[in-house]
This record gives structure tokens, sequence and C-alpha cells, in this order.
């Protein structure tokens, strides 16, 4: 007989905790360690609430325009951030500006993520051929530029709100399918889903149990990523008079309207701009932070 | 949910017929390469109820390929599985229900867990794809946790990073158990743990074998483990049969040169009779290309003429054991072969 004298089974084990941490509690408590992160939630969090209570908190009208108070300097009586070109406090067209900016920069993500996390799941879990077919399709749309295809969808369906949000969904669903495909293609090779396969389980079982919970972390933090240039694109849009209408208050609106005053009050001109840059920047360092977060350790 | 038997006790559980597959390599853009891996080149053989198979060979022989097309994880290219009397996939079997019936424990423990789910919720998946509730299933879960020697109050809720290798591969066993099944095949199941949890799962997979009744396919490299494990011996060689027998037989009186190279290659215990020379010579030939007649002729001592021409079929040669080996059959033109009584048909 071999291995006649086997030791008697001794359970090496840490001591017991009471319950251990879950998944999303180990992530929350990283997440809460990282100062920069911390910061950008903190940002995005105040920018989600001044644009939620706008109509309540502005100081003034935003449409309530004057043309004896035109083009007042930050600091004028009234007017915390001045005016603009047509006398509208800028302070209360910023904040209520937020409303349609963020709406425009989530928004397309948001249906961008469903519609490319179903493409690409599909795609890489179904593997081979049905794969090849819905990923060159998808590699089609990258032949254009985003900038460049969210114009031309845009110009083609006609100025807009709702044309800007279809065609900017439309320019993220390739990149998000992508990421969404290569993440499902490493999950679905790994053993625990080939066990789930033995056991017998349907595809759409195996997708909802052990895949979906595996890829849509990642995808979700790359579409985080994605709110940022979603709003520079529609800011760029209405910029071009293809997104929101004037009167609205949106940066990229306010951006355009008041770019003939750079040389009579430049810091007035640019603060539309520095909004859009606090946030965009705000959103990626979030999306930085949960990526590194939500690395799973071994 | 207890699975029934069919065809009594004389009827193999597992039976395999000239199973074969070939992995097509991708041609290039010149419309070169384009070959075929041989992983698996028309194998046979049976598992009889409530023994236990060993499968050795080399890296590359084709043992997990094997594991995978037993498991229909893979489709074969040609073969036949038949359970318990009834083909697998066929009306009589239909996959679902095999699968209910026959599971597997991958080699590596990490990745066959699902890093999202506690270890409860992994265990209770299979059963409640074959409609069990959840409470019942959860229940069932803790209950393996429980018989895999993991107390369930501790373990049932954490995660897999939490656990070590030796206890991961516990629950892991308890997975392919939730299904009540009567065949486990055991896929390296225990080559990637230390050497004193490896000996503590062997022996709680051998008490589980007895309490449950299980059949088992146990595949390894480590020719040790495969002795104490198993009832018979299949040893493999670039996607074929080499030679498959009794354990004790095929330890003690090996009939295939390659069956009695790769014993002379586990370590001696005694310094006397240690070796300076390599059993065997160099890697085993690529499986994309294999040598003509018998696949082992290339690295055999014995190998003549008729070694490369022909390939050997399997053969019995003792009671119960059975080799594809030329030096065994009457006849063969081998010049190690027994004198043939009557000329071979």
């Amino acid at each position: 007989m071999l291995q006649a004298t086997v030791p008697a089974p001794i359970e090496l084990l840490p001591p017991a905790a009471p319950r251990s941490p879950g998944y999303w509690e180990t992530v929350a408590r990283r997440f809460l360690r990282d100062r920069v992160a911390l910061v950008a939630a903190l940002v995005v969090l105040g920018l989600l609430l001044m644009a939620a209570l706008a109509p309540w908190i502005a100081p003034a009208d935003p449409y309530a325009s004057s043309m004896l108070r035109r083009l007042k300097p930050i600091g004028f009586e009234g007017h915390p951030l001045g005016t603009d070109e047509l006398g509208r406090d800028m302070l209360s067209r910023l904040m209520v500006g937020a409303r349609l900016s963020l709406f425009m920069g989530i928004t397309p993500v948001l249906l961008a993520f469903a519609v490319g996390s179903v493409v690409g799941v599909t795609a890489g879990y179904a593997g081979g051929r049905v794969n090849s077919v819905i990923m060159r399709t998808i590699d089609v749309f990258y032949a254009f530029p985003s900038v460049l295809l969210a114009i031309a969808l845009s110009g083609a369906l006609g100025a807009g709100m709702t044309n800007s949000l279809i065609s900017l969904t439309i320019v993220f669903i390739p990149p998000l399918a992508r990421v969404a495909e290569s993440v499902t293609t490493q999950i679905r090779t790994r053993d625990f889903v080939e066990a789930a396969r033995a056991s017998g389980a349907s595809a759409f079982t195996i997708v909802r149990v052990h895949v979906l919970g595996n890829v849509l972390g990642p995808i979700f933090v790359y579409a985080t990523s994605l709110v940022a240039v979603s709003m520079i694109l529609a800011s760029g849009l209405s910029f071009l008079g293809l997104g929101v209408k004037p009167p609205e208050p949106e940066w990229g609106l306010m951006l355009n309207t008041l770019r003939t005053a750079i040389y009579v009050q430049p810091w007035i001109a640019a603060l539309p701009g520095a909004m859009i840059f606090i946030t965009s920047i705000a959103f990626n360092l979030l999306a930085d932070g949960l990526r590194a977060a939500m690395e799973i350790k071994q | 949910m207890n699975a029934t038997d069919v065809g009594g006790p004389a009827q193999p559980l597992l039976a395999v017929r000239g199973l074969v597959k070939h992995f097509p390599l991708k041609k290039d853009v010149l419309g070169r390469g384009g070959g075929v891996v041989r992983a698996v080149d028309g194998i046979d053989f049976d598992v009889r109820k409530g023994e236990t198979l060993g499968v050795v060979g080399e890296s590359g022989c084709g043992k997990s390929t094997t594991a995978r097309l037993l498991m229909q994880l893979i489709a074969p290219d040609r073969g036949e599985v038949v359970f318990d009397g009834e083909g697998v996939g066929s009306r009589a079997l239909p996959l679902k229900a095999f699968r209910r019936q026959a599971q597997m424990v991958f080699q590596d423990s990490y990745a066959s867990l699902n890093p999202r789910l506690t270890m409860e919720d992994s265990i209770a998946f299979a059963p409640q794809v074959h409609g069990l509730g959840r409470k019942a299933a959860v229940a069932r879960a803790r209950d393996l946790l429980a018989r895999v020697g993991l107390e369930p109050s501790r373990f049932a809720e954490r995660y897999p990073h939490e656990l070590s290798g030796g206890q991961r591969q516990r629950v892991n066993i308890a997975r392919a158990l939730a299904l009540q099944p009567r065949l486990v095949i055991l896929d390296e199941a225990v080559s990637a743990l230390d050497k004193s949890v490896e000996a503590q799962v062997l022996n709680l997979l051998l008490d589980l074998k007895d309490e449950f009744g299980l059949t088992y396919i146990f595949i390894s490299h480590d020719l040790n483990v495969v002795r104490y494990m198993s009832d018979r011996v299949m040893v493999m060689y670039l996607g074929q049969v080499a030679e498959i027998g009794a354990s004790e037989t095929l330890f003690q009186a090996p009939a295939h040169p390659y069956t009695r190279a790769l014993l002379s290659s586990i370590p001696s215990m005694d310094p006397d009779r240690r070796t300076e020379q390599p059993p065997l010579a160099g890697d085993p030939p690529n499986p994309i290309d294999p040598p003509s007649g018998c696949r082992f002729h290339t690295r055999c001592v014995h190998a003549e003429a008729v070694c490369s021409a022909r390939g050997p079929q399997l053969g019995p040669v003792a009671a119960g054991q059975s080799v594809a080996c030329w030096m065994h059959v009457p006849g063969s033109g081998h010049s190690a072969a027994p004198v043939a009584l009557r000329e071979a048909a």
C-alpha cells in the first residue's frame, strides 16, 4: 500500500471570522481610502445635487435678460459670476445649465452601456462565427472618428436634443460593445463557466449568474470614463447648433454664444468651459478610482 | 432526484468507442499551416460501476481533452459515449440528464469558482438549474460543505479568495457532488495542491466514493497518486490508449514499453536503485504530425520495421489487461512477438 501513513486530516484554518466582508464591501473600503477618487466622487455628487436643485437654489432667473447689464465682470453686484451677452445672470445659467449638460453627458452613455453590454456579452459568450459577424460590424464604426460620427449622425437626423442623444448613443455603442466582448471572452474560458456548462445550465442562465456579475463592473467603469467624452461631444454639438437650442442654458451652447465676447470679458467667456473641464476631470478620476478599487485580488 | 441504476452491475457505467477529436489549426493569410492537432485519436475504454479508472500520460497526450469530451464540453468529431447503456445525447439520455449524473472537478481550484459567488451559492447553482428550490439547494450546499470537511457556519458565506487551495478544492468537490452524480471526472484535481493537503483530499475522495457509491475517472500525471487511487489504469500516449489494465497488474507487470518507461521514471526511495539514465529521451512527438505506425516507435527501444509501418490495435495480453504493442501480437513480424499458433488473419 502506498502512502500508508497519511497524516490525519488536520484543518489548517484561519481563525474564524464572524462574517467575511463581501466583494462590494471590500471595494467600498478600498475606494474610501483613495483620496483623489473620493474628492472626484464628491465633486460629481455636488454637480448632480446642483443640477437637481438648480431651479430652487439659483439666485436669479436664468432667462431674464437686461440690456443695461450686459457682460458685467465677475463680482458685479447682484451677479457673483457676472452676466452674459444678453445680461443674464451667469451663476444661475451655469447652475441650470448643469441639468442639460449632465443629462446630455450621462444619458447617451447609459443607453449605450445597456445596448453595448448586450451586444458585447452576446458576441463574447457565443464566440466563433457569431462573434466575428458582430465584432466586424462594430469595427465599421471605428473607421470614423467619434466627433465626426456624432456630427454626421446629428446632421443627418436633424438638429434637436433627441436626435443628438440618439447620435451620441450610437457613437458610444461600439467602444462599449468592444470592452464588453473582451471581458466576456476572458471570463468565458474560465473553468467556473465550464463547470456551469457541465452542470447542464442554459447559456442564458450561465450569462445571468456567472458572466454578468464578472463583466458589468469593468464595463461600467469604462462607461464612467465616457461620460466626460459624451459631455464634450454634446457641448460640441450644441456649439455647432446641432444640439440644444437657445435660449436654453447648456454649457456647450453658452460657450458658443459667449465666444464673441472673448475679447471683452475673457473670464466670463471661459466659465462654461471651466465647468465642462471640471466635470469631465471629475468623472475620469472617479472612473480611475473605481477601476482601482474593483480590481480582483487573488 | 437520485439517479437510478439502469443496466445492473455488470453493465459498464461508461463505454467509450472510437472517440476522436482533432483541432484544426488556423491557416495564415497565405494559406500555409492548417494542419490538425490529433488530440484524441480513436480511443476505446469502459468504466465499470463503482471503480476508479486512473488515466496517466505525459502533458499533451490528450488526457484533459478526453475528460472534456466525456463531459460533452467539446463535441467529438467521431465516436460515441454510452452511459449505463444509453447513448449520451440520444433521446433516452438527453445531455442535461447525462450531466446530472456525471460531474467534473478541474485542476485550478481558483479559476473553477466564480469569484463573485459565495461558496454556498456556487454549490447551490447546479441543483437550482435542475429544478431544486433555492432554500433546498442552499441546505444541500451546506450539508455538502460539512461532508467535505468545511464547517458550513464558517465557510458557506465566504468568497473564493478567502480560502486556501485545499479548501477551495474541497468546495469544488462539493459542487461536483451537488447533483448527486454517479460518475465524477477528476481532471488533475489534486495536482496543484501541497503534498500534505493532497493526501487529505485524496482520502476525502476515497471516503466520499464509499459514502455516495461513486465511480471515478481519475486523471493525473502523478503515478504514485494514480496507483493509490485506482482500481484500473489507462495509459495514454499521443491521443491513443497504449495500455489499460488492473492497477496492480499494470504497475507490477507493465506490457507496453511506454508504460515501463513511465514507471521507471518514478524516483526510487532506495538510494542504491537510483538510475542515472533518463527513462525516456526527449519530448513526445508533435501531435500535429504524429509518427507513422505505432505512435511510440520514435522513442521506443524495441522499435522494429513493423512498428513504423503499421499501428497496433489494443489487444488482450493477460486477464483484464490490454496493450497496443506489436511485441504482444503473435505473428506480427516483431522479433519479440510470440510465435503465431496459426496465421494471423
